[in-house]
């Protein structure tokens, strides 16, 4: 049996397919999008999270526990983790007694993963929800999502995969008859923009999703609004004269950017950019682009 | 809502609730008149009803369409001296307390010092509980080990089915002579005991209809005054329908309501039953009226919602009777517990929700007022879209209605033996209690405090709040060797204290059918007339005694807690933690970080914490179910806590789960206050783990952000609870104010002063809560997107 690494499993997630849903996140990703709200879904390897509103003053719990010596604790800047030393082996997060240090990736195999999806059963029965596979990039552990998404087919629970596009169409055609429907995102049309954002060129992403769609897959597209990014009408009509070539686009969901993420970057002691979010006009004019050309459009997912 | 209604609303809203002695006055002026010197107990009860009725103040409201007043006026609320005699400390207390207080006046002040007093003390049920019951049960109570519902009101959580609509009190006086001439002296000892009772029944007919015939009186009166044309027709019409009902069985919508109504006054003036009383079902009892009424033109849609509207303003204009010490503190409330049914399966088990439902839903969104309280029946069979409807009206933020699960209450009363028609008939009342409507006796007797029972296991019999021996000796936990023996331990502590609960229950039982028959409720009751007993002798078609177990959340994070850490872990010894639990956790915050956020919760759907809830479940189940209460019916468990997890959480010390002394409890069967972190479905997964159907109900709060409650969210609700009833869950409950709100209104009283919340199987004023209950609400999980 495959392991993978996941890192979180969200119950009662509405927004990720139809139904009521449990969304399994998958770390790993190619892109390295900066505005990702799931910065910790990133890099395929685990994280230490830190969050020094939980650390308790008189407690140390977590220096004692490391085996390698690699957190200090000082009266000024609190607790300090030293990232050469630091083997990400767990100790410390495990002993601390208010989860303000937390290993963020965990191994699973496909049985157990089974095991968590099945719990709420009952409400996908109910709602005609299901699993939706997410990250991170899901394509990322091909081996693992194929496995796990056997066993989901196996026992006719509706599947989604939510993916960046950008991974060889031969995986796609892996997972494809155990998809019920590609959450699909497109960030921008002008490969050059993508370079500088992502770190990739978007014609692979375009190709695979011209490739999926011609095969006959149900499709939602995602389209994240990024201001100063993407939020150009420009980029707009282009996404619309991209998807007029395809048939099957069934959705698009317009996602603004939000800064809900911006205290995962800082408990990563990671670096990202101030923004502000779209204005609600802003957002209402390109859902507009997409409707005058005869595309069912939702704000959100 | 049209002018009449908005003053009526308004009078209703802006009255301050005061103590009228005018019951106290009536009651002791007749038990002081030779002519009750010469008759049987139950005969005085009657008597005493139908002096009140014939004497009492009769009050007709500028504009209103239904009448009858339990008090003087609205909101003046009565006392019943003889189920307990408030001391003139006792009525201080209740003019001065900062939350839920009762104006009361020097004139009613003087009359209990001068007749009530004199006369009630000693002979007041509440004295003689305390004179009868063992010193055993006394200390238990102290303790906050449980608390006694009939120690001040009378048994109570009835409500009617539909015979009062088919039937009058002329009718209800027939089946009465019938069953007098039935009785066989020759062959049954009980005939002259039966007699007295019967005769009882029949004199409080004669008590509501001269109720009825003074306000047809007054109303005619009051109409030949009146100068303005359209209110002297309605005052002639309310004469007329106060004439023939409830002597006879109503025609139209307009008397149907009226029946009823004067049923209600006549029920809560006989005693001060906790809950008041409640019409149950008020969908399927009005409908034939309804329909045959729009049918033929007589009425309209806007006529029967007005009517309705005034309807519930009178439910609104009866705050509870007030209730003082522990007892206020279990249920600090001026909700008297009145819930309207809507929706659920008819007799024949086909879909209930009709047109009127939703017209009375409609009603409950436009009146937003607390009493009556409301909730919706769902049934398989019935729609999505009543569901939806009902949670338009909850995402407005005013916790009502509350939602429940008809086959799960159909299977709860099959399980306790009624017939099939009786268990569709029936529905929950007050807060979430099942029961079979107007022909039960079904009696909530106190709240059961698990997590004590635990601590006084953990102290080997000793409470050590005050150092008193009241359990019996289970062994010392440090000698434990594996968690069954703490299981086994905390099993013959809950059964020593069952034993002492149900003692004083069978005690509290046979004085209140000695002393105090309810001979009016008898007649409402199936089958008092035909069986010749009162309702408080057994006299109802099934009988249950409930006990209500409060909370299960903590005390299962308190299991798994020791099992984890102490047993399974051995990370920390039961030497050291009942050390740390005896100071409170002093200088162990560390320690009791670690319990919290590092012990498997209940909540999360996690099988190590879910199966000791399963455990304490079955444990309570088996100490109370099926034990024979003194009516001929049985002890059964549910499982809610109106006000007392806060009381309950004061007289508790800190507990293994980290929760510290004197906190508030879990609530409901809701997890501990912050526990459930993995969203809704988790916790109703882990709820779903007991078996409701044991049960005579559970209660299950959960708090959404207003978020949630957009189209889509709201389909996803809906079939949230839908996955939660095929479980067969009882009830879930849902608040919809966040929690910064809530903050800002417990620093800003005064702008806040009409915002309501869901407490726990009903709705109040959140200005209106003691500071320990706002915190506790404020802390339960928000379960966001």
């Amino acid at each position: 049996m495959t392991t993978g690494i996941i890192f979180d499993l969200k119950k009662f997630a509405i927004h990720d397919g139809p139904g009521i849903r449990t969304t399994v996140f998958l770390k790993g990703c190619p892109l390295h999008c900066w505005w990702c709200h799931n910065p910790e879904g990133q890099s395929s390897n685990k994280d230490l999270f830190f969050n020094p509103e939980k650390c308790l003053e008189m407690c140390t719990d977590c220096i004692t526990a490391c085996p390698n010596q690699a957190i200090t604790k000082n009266n000024d800047a609190g607790l300090l983790i030293d990232k050469n030393k630091c083997q990400l082996e767990g100790s410390c997060a495990e002993s601390c007694p208010t989860q303000a240090l937390s290993i963020i990736g965990h191994e699973i195999n496909a049985d157990e993963l089974m095991k968590e999806i099945l719990k709420d059963k009952t409400f996908y029965d109910h709602s005609k929800g299901g699993v939706t596979f997410s990250g991170g990039e899901p394509l990322v552990q091909l081996k693992f999502l194929n496995e796990v998404m056997q066993k989901c087919k196996h026992q006719n629970i509706h599947t989604v995969v939510d993916t960046c596009g950008l991974a060889p169409f031969e995986d796609f055609e892996k997972i494809m008859d155990k998809t019920d429907l590609f959450l699909y995102d497109l960030k921008m049309m002008d490969e050059k923009k993508h370079i500088q954002n992502t770190g990739y060129s978007n014609r692979k992403v375009l190709d695979n999703l011209k490739k999926l769609a011609k095969s006959g897959n149900r499709i939602y597209l995602r389209l994240p609004l990024i201001p100063d990014v993407n939020d150009s009408r420009e980029n707009a009509q282009k996404t619309v004269d991209f998807i007029q070539t395809i048939p099957g686009i069934e959705r698009i969901h317009l996602l603004p950017f939000h800064s809900a993420g911006t205290q995962k970057y800082q408990n990563l002691k990671r670096k990202t950019k101030d923004t502000t979010p779209l204005s609600e006009e802003r957002v209402k004019e390109l859902k507009e682009i997409y409707l005058k050309n005869g595309f069912s459009v939702k704000i959100g997912g | 809502m049209n002018n009449r209604i908005k003053k009526l609303r308004e009078q209703s809203l802006n009255t301050p609730p005061s103590i009228s002695g005018e019951r106290a006055r009536l009651l002791t002026e007749f038990y002081q008149s030779p002519e009750a010197q010469k008759v049987s107990i139950p005969v005085q009860r009657a008597l005493a009803f139908k002096h009140i009725m014939e004497h009492k103040q009769i009050c007709i409201n500028e504009g209103e369409l239904i009448v009858g007043e339990r008090g003087p006026t609205p909101r003046a609320t009565p006392t019943y001296p003889e189920i307990n005699t408030h001391s003139l400390e006792d009525l201080d207390i209740l003019d001065s307390r900062e939350k839920t207080s009762y104006s009361v006046d020097s004139e009613t002040r003087s009359l209990y010092r001068k007749e009530i007093i004199p006369f009630w003390k000693s002979r007041s049920i509440r004295d003689r509980i305390f004179q009868e019951v063992p010193d055993q049960w006394k200390h238990a109570y102290e303790a906050g080990i449980f608390t006694e519902f009939m120690e001040q009101r009378a048994p109570g959580h009835t409500v009617l089915d539909d015979k009062i609509y088919r039937k009058g009190f002329v009718d209800f006086k027939k089946s009465i002579q019938h069953s007098l001439d039935q009785l066989d002296y020759l062959k049954n000892p009980e005939a002259y005991s039966k007699k007295q009772h019967l005769k009882a029944m029949s004199i409080a007919a004669d008590g509501i209809m001269a109720l009825a015939r003074r306000y047809s009186e007054k109303a005619a009166q009051m109409a030949q005054k009146q100068t303005n044309i359209q209110r002297k027709k309605e005052l002639q019409k309310i004469s007329d329908i106060c004439s023939h009902v409830p002597a006879h069985a109503p025609r139209t919508f307009w008397e149907a309501l009226q029946h009823y109504w004067f049923v209600h006054v006549g029920v809560i003036t006989e005693l001060n039953g906790w809950d008041s009383f409640n019409p149950g079902r008020l969908d399927q009892h009005l409908f034939p009226f309804y329909q045959k009424q729009i049918n033929d033109k007589s009425l309209s849609k806007e006529e029967a919602q007005e009517l309705l509207q005034s309807f519930w303003i009178k439910f609104n204009n009866q705050p509870a009777p007030p209730k003082v010490g522990v007892t206020a503190e279990e249920s600090g409330t001026y909700t008297d517990f009145a819930l309207i049914n809507l929706g659920g399966v008819k007799t024949d088990g086909t879909d209930g929700v009709n047109e009127l439902s939703f017209l009375i839903l409609d009603v409950i969104e436009e009146m937003r007022i607390l009493q009556p309280s409301s909730m919706v029946q769902i049934s398989k069979k019935g729609p999505d879209r009543f569901l939806k409807r009902a949670l338009k009206i909850i995402k407005t933020g005013f916790g009502q209605p509350s939602i429940f699960n008809t086959e799960a209450i159909i299977q709860e009363l099959l399980r306790q033996g009624k017939s099939i028609e009786d268990a569709r008939d029936g529905g929950a009342s007050g807060c979430v209690e099942t029961g079979a409507f107007g022909k039960e006796n079904y009696t909530l007797t106190g709240y059961f405090n698990l997590p004590k029972v635990l601590e006084i296991t953990l102290n080997n019999g000793a409470d050590p709040r005050t150092g008193k021996k009241i359990g019996i000796e289970t062994g010392d936990p440090i000698h434990f060797t594996e968690f069954q023996d703490l299981v086994k331990a905390f099993q013959k502590q809950l059964n020593h204290f069952i034993d002492i609960k149900i003692t004083g229950n069978n005690i509290i039982e046979r004085l209140y059918a000695e002393y105090i028959p309810a001979p009016f409720l008898s007649v409402l009751t199936s089958d008092c007339i035909q069986n010749g007993k009162d309702y408080h002798q057994g006299g109802a078609r099934y009988n249950t005694t409930y006990i209500q177990g409060v909370g299960l959340g903590t005390i299962t994070d308190c299991m798994t807690s020791m099992e984890y850490h102490v047993f399974d872990q051995k990370n920390i010894s039961m030497e050291h933690l009942l050390q740390v639990l005896k100071n409170d956790f002093k200088g162990e915050e560390i320690l009791r970080q670690r319990l919290v956020n590092k012990t498997p919760r209940y909540g999360m759907d996690d099988d190590y914490a879910d199966k000791n809830l399963k455990t304490i479940f079955d444990l309570y189940y088996q100490a109370v179910n099926g034990r024979p209460n003194t009516k001929g019916g049985s002890y059964r468990i549910n499982l809610l806590p109106t006000t007392v997890h806060v009381y309950f959480g004061k007289v508790t010390g800190a507990t293994p789960n980290g929760r510290k002394a004197s906190s508030p409890l879990s609530e409901g069967i809701s997890p501990t206050q912050g526990a459930d972190t993995l969203g809704p479905t988790a916790v109703l997964k882990s709820a779903s783990k007991i078996d409701h159907v044991k049960t005579g109900g559970t209660l299950l709060n959960q708090k959404f952000n207003p978020q949630l409650f957009d189209d889509q969210g709201m389909d996803k609700l809906v079939k949230l609870i839908r996955s939660y009833f095929s479980m067969d869950g009882h009830h879930i409950q849902i608040n919809v104010v966040s929690a910064d709100t809530l903050r800002k209104a417990q620093e800003n009283t005064e702008e806040y002063r009409n915002l309501i919340v869901r407490v726990a199987g009903y709705s109040d004023y959140f200005c209106d809560l003691s500071k320990e209950l706002q915190d506790e609400i404020i802390s339960r999980t928000e379960h966001k997107l």
